[in-house]
């Protein structure tokens, strides 16, 4: 039975001219970029080459991106990195409640060294309020991190206004931009975001590859210190067939994004809007409109989200859930649980996460598993 | 992550509903902060006649519950009240390790029910 995936937010595929750009830089291009012979050189070449393509794409110069292993790194690294380089300074970071955990964590593991970190409330839309960071910010902080668009609500939150705001008491401004890259434009020339992070296989690269965007100007330490790859600022031989894979895929959603993001939304909104009127106690987690295009969450009263995942799974269908059941049990998701909401509405959560090939007899397809699934189960659970 | 067993009684519950005549009923777990479970039984001749169940909770949960009954449907009330969750994860032919705990409502619910018989005599 072919699978219906509706979790791209988790991963996705490569695509095949992804894939086709990558294939020499196995076998035949396969040189390190740091050596000084001909096959090196034509290694740099191509690293070179997929630099300035991304740079394009954000608006950027190239020697603002800088390569790493994906999301997490990047994150580690431009908040890790201004923290130890302005320690003297001061030690207080601002950050929000929903954050993905390669910033959160990383945050945490800051408090070990002295750091006092803000985190900024959401309202049940999961929007940041531009007045609680106007007022978070001190004298002695140093960072500001928030996220473009959250990873499991789909909701765009105001970071330009935000960063704009850093920018003017002067505090350094940094985005995990992982999920709204390939769907959100992104234009650093006329932005006030200091850094960047960008992940290549939530946008149809391979996994184990991203980028950090540090705006000229900015100093931070590194995360990794050794060779002087990335203008030594992080070492480590460069994979080039993934980035040049990455760099083709960013080319390719910037030339796809209009036409896709108008696909895509309008597949979304069919699931939103049918779920929503044909399925008695389910509401839309996230911001209705300020949301990414692939973006659907969903809470069912209840009826607990890990056993509608089940459930879809065994139709074939493939998507993911905030339920408590599915992170140790130690209770339903961070993000859900900032939004407010009672136990029976967030623990009865399921996202799901549309993609370059999710059609509309898919959509409907999951419609009717849905509305099959929630039959079944309400009549099981025990109602309060 | 989950067996054919388990599966099975995941897709076709066995025992599921309510019991009008129940002789008592049970209802265990927290609302608030968890899975809920509600057992009714129906006592005959100091056995389970009969026993219904309806459970807010995840894969595991319901099959853990589903299992149970039938694994107690028939037995002596004394007998059924020693059920473990040990005994309801053998029977499923194992959970997964973080999912051990989730058959303890089945036990909880089941046993609850037939002390709240066995209190009101």
């Amino acid at each position: 039975m072919d699978k219906i995936y509706l979790d791209h937010a988790a991963t996705t595929y490569v695509k095949d001219e992804v894939l086709e750009a990558m294939m020499p830089y196995f076998s035949n291009v396969f040189g390190n970029g740091s050596s000084v012979h001909a096959v090196g050189r034509e290694a740099k070449k191509a690293l070179e080459q997929s630099r300035k393509t991304i740079a394009e794409v954000i608006g950027a110069s190239p020697e603002e991106i800088y390569f790493t292993s994906g999301g997490s790194e990047s994150n580690n690294w431009a908040i890790k990195g201004i923290a130890f380089d302005n320690m003297e300074n001061g030690k207080h970071i601002i950050t929000s409640a929903i954050e993905h955990h390669a910033v959160l964590d990383t945050c945490e593991y800051l408090e070990k060294f002295g750091f006092d970190i803000t985190y900024l409330t959401v309202d049940e839309d999961g929007l940041i309020d531009l007045d609680e960071l106007k007022n978070a910010i001190r004298e002695d902080t140093v960072l500001i991190s928030i996220m473009y668009a959250n990873n499991e609500i789909g909701t765009i939150l105001p970071v330009e206004e935000a960063a704009n705001i850093a920018k003017e008491k002067g505090v350094l401004f940094h985005t995990d931009a992982v999920q709204a890259a390939g769907q959100l434009p992104l234009d650093m020339a006329n932005s006030s975001i200091d850094l960047l992070s960008l992940s290549g296989h939530k946008l149809y690269a391979p996994n184990g590859v991203g980028a950090l965007y540090i705006r000229n100007g900015v100093e931070l330490d590194n995360l990794i210190h050794g060779g002087a790859q990335e203008r030594t600022r992080r070492a480590g031989t460069e994979n080039i067939a993934s980035i040049v894979g990455f760099a083709k895929a960013v080319e390719i959603s910037k030339r796809d994004m209009e036409r896709e993001t108008k696909r895509i939304t309008a597949l979304r909104d069919k699931l939103i809007d049918t779920v929503l009127s044909e399925i008695e106690e389910s509401k839309l987690n996230g911001h209705r409109t300020k949301r990414l295009p692939n973006n659907v969450n969903f809470s069912f009263k209840n009826v607990d989200g890990e056993a509608i995942l089940i459930n879809l799974d065994l139709m074939g269908i493939c998507c993911s859930t905030g339920s408590a059941c599915t992170s140790a049990c130690t209770g339903p998701s961070y993000v859900l649980q900032a939004l407010g909401m009672e136990y029976r509405w967030t623990n009865g959560s399921v996202r799901f996460s549309l993609g370059a090939k999710t059609t509309e007899k898919e959509i409907d397809m999951v419609i009717d598993a849905l509305k099959k699934t929630m039959d079944r189960l309400r009549m099981i659970t025990f109602k309060v | 992550m989950y067996n054919d067993v388990v599966m099975d009684h995941f897709q076709n519950p066995r025992n599921v509903g309510e019991l009008e005549d129940a002789d008592s009923v049970a209802e265990v777990g927290s609302q608030e902060c968890g899975d809920t479970m509600k057992v009714f039984i129906k006592v005959k001749d100091e056995k389970i006649e009969d026993i219904r169940f309806q459970t807010y909770g995840c894969c595991a949960a319901i099959a853990s519950s589903s299992i149970a009954t039938e694994m107690v449907k028939g037995k002596k009330l004394d007998e059924a009240k020693k059920i473990s969750k040990n005994d309801v994860v053998e029977k499923l032919g194992g959970l997964p390790e973080r999912k051990i705990h989730c058959s303890l409502l089945a036990v909880d619910g089941i046993v609850g029910a037939i002390k709240s018989y066995e209190e009101k005599k």
